[in-house]
């Protein structure tokens, strides 16, 4: 049987293992993410949510993903 | 009777008829935070923004409770104490659906929750190069009142005292001095404690008011933000209505003409 190869990354402070041409849609689609109710940063950068299909993931990379919350 | 519906309250040429702004941090449960901002009548809340929780799928979603079409969310840096941190949190803001109108808030001492000045007029400045309407939380303090202003402030906050302290305006004469040099909405953020502290702030000139744990944590808060949506109303009809003069001695409301 062919492994499958993983690679690292964090995901809102957590570490996290994914398979490794996964790209930042399937990880959303993983989680069940909302695109229109959040925002994201890969790398401290803030991604335009059109093109999180066409970005693929690499090891260690830094993801953030926020929504809006109860606050004054 | 007064015609509320001409005053009307204009934030960066967008008009609301509320001028109760609240919060939606420290409620009970999403259901009591969206009744209580039902209750209270307001058209603008403010919103933090924060980690969306991997983990726990189930947890509810304020967007499920509070529609965004019909309430305008004002996204606040509460929690940041420096600019760097605060023009990140609101560059995110603007990210999840366009929103422009922030609430600027950078905190200086994690005890007294006074703003730091320097670093929010730093970030004022950027904030409206980069083409956001802010409205900025501050000390109360014409002089960096005015330096707001003159950085592209679309409304001035001063605090009434330390947020979530209850205590009421401290500072009448500040505020009424930033009221009487600045045009731009002048709005009351932090520090109330009961609704005639609200009626307080209008009467002083305050365009609006922001209430945050004053109504989330009264024992009552669905009847509280009735409260403070009545005294709102009841503190702009007083102020636009003109005040007598005040004078030292007792003046008779009955003529002294034909007295028996």
């Amino acid at each position: 049987m062919k492994k499958i190869k993983k690679i690292k990354i964090r995901l809102n402070g957590k570490i996290k293992s994914i398979i490794y041409d996964y790209k930042l849609l399937d990880l959303l689609k993983h989680h069940k993410i909302a695109l229109n109710k959040v925002a994201i940063e890969l790398n401290e950068e803030i991604i335009d949510k059109k093109k999180v299909n066409k970005i693929k993931l690499k090891k260690n990379d830094k993801i953030e993903i926020v929504h809006f919350i109860g606050g004054g | 009777m007064v015609n509320l519906k001409k005053d009307n309250f204009i934030i960066a040429n967008k008009k609301f008829s509320s001028r109760l702004i609240v919060g939606t941090g420290k409620y009970k449960n999403m259901m009591e935070c969206a009744k209580a901002i039902k209750l209270s009548g307001a058209e603008i809340v403010t919103v933090a923004v924060r980690r969306v929780n991997i983990s726990n799928k189930n947890k509810p979603l304020l967007m499920d409770y509070i529609d965004p079409k019909k309430i305008t969310y004002l996204p606040n840096t509460a929690g940041c104490f420096n600019s760097k941190e605060a023009l990140r949190t609101l560059r995110l803001a603007r990210e999840i659906g366009g929103w422009k109108l922030v609430k600027l808030e950078v905190l200086g001492d994690k005890k007294n929750l006074f703003p730091d000045m320097i670093e929010t007029l730093k970030s004022t400045e950027v904030l409206a190069k980069e083409g956001f309407r802010v409205m900025v939380y501050c000390n109360d303090d014409p002089l960096m009142a005015k330096r707001l202003e003159n950085s592209g402030a679309d409304a001035i906050m001063p605090l009434a005292a330390p947020i979530g302290s209850g205590l009421g305006i401290q500072n009448k004469i500040n505020i009424q001095i930033i009221r009487k040099q600045t045009k731009l909405p002048l709005i009351i953020d932090a520090g109330l404690g009961q609704a005639s502290d609200a009626t307080i702030a209008m009467e002083l000139g305050c365009d609006g008011v922001l209430v945050n744990t004053a109504i989330a944590k009264a024992k009552k808060p669905f009847d509280m933000a009735v409260a403070f949506k009545n005294a709102v109303i009841a503190g702009r009809q007083s102020y636009n209505s003109g005040r007598i003069d005040k004078i030292l001695m007792g003046n008779p409301s009955s003529p002294s003409k034909g007295i028996i």
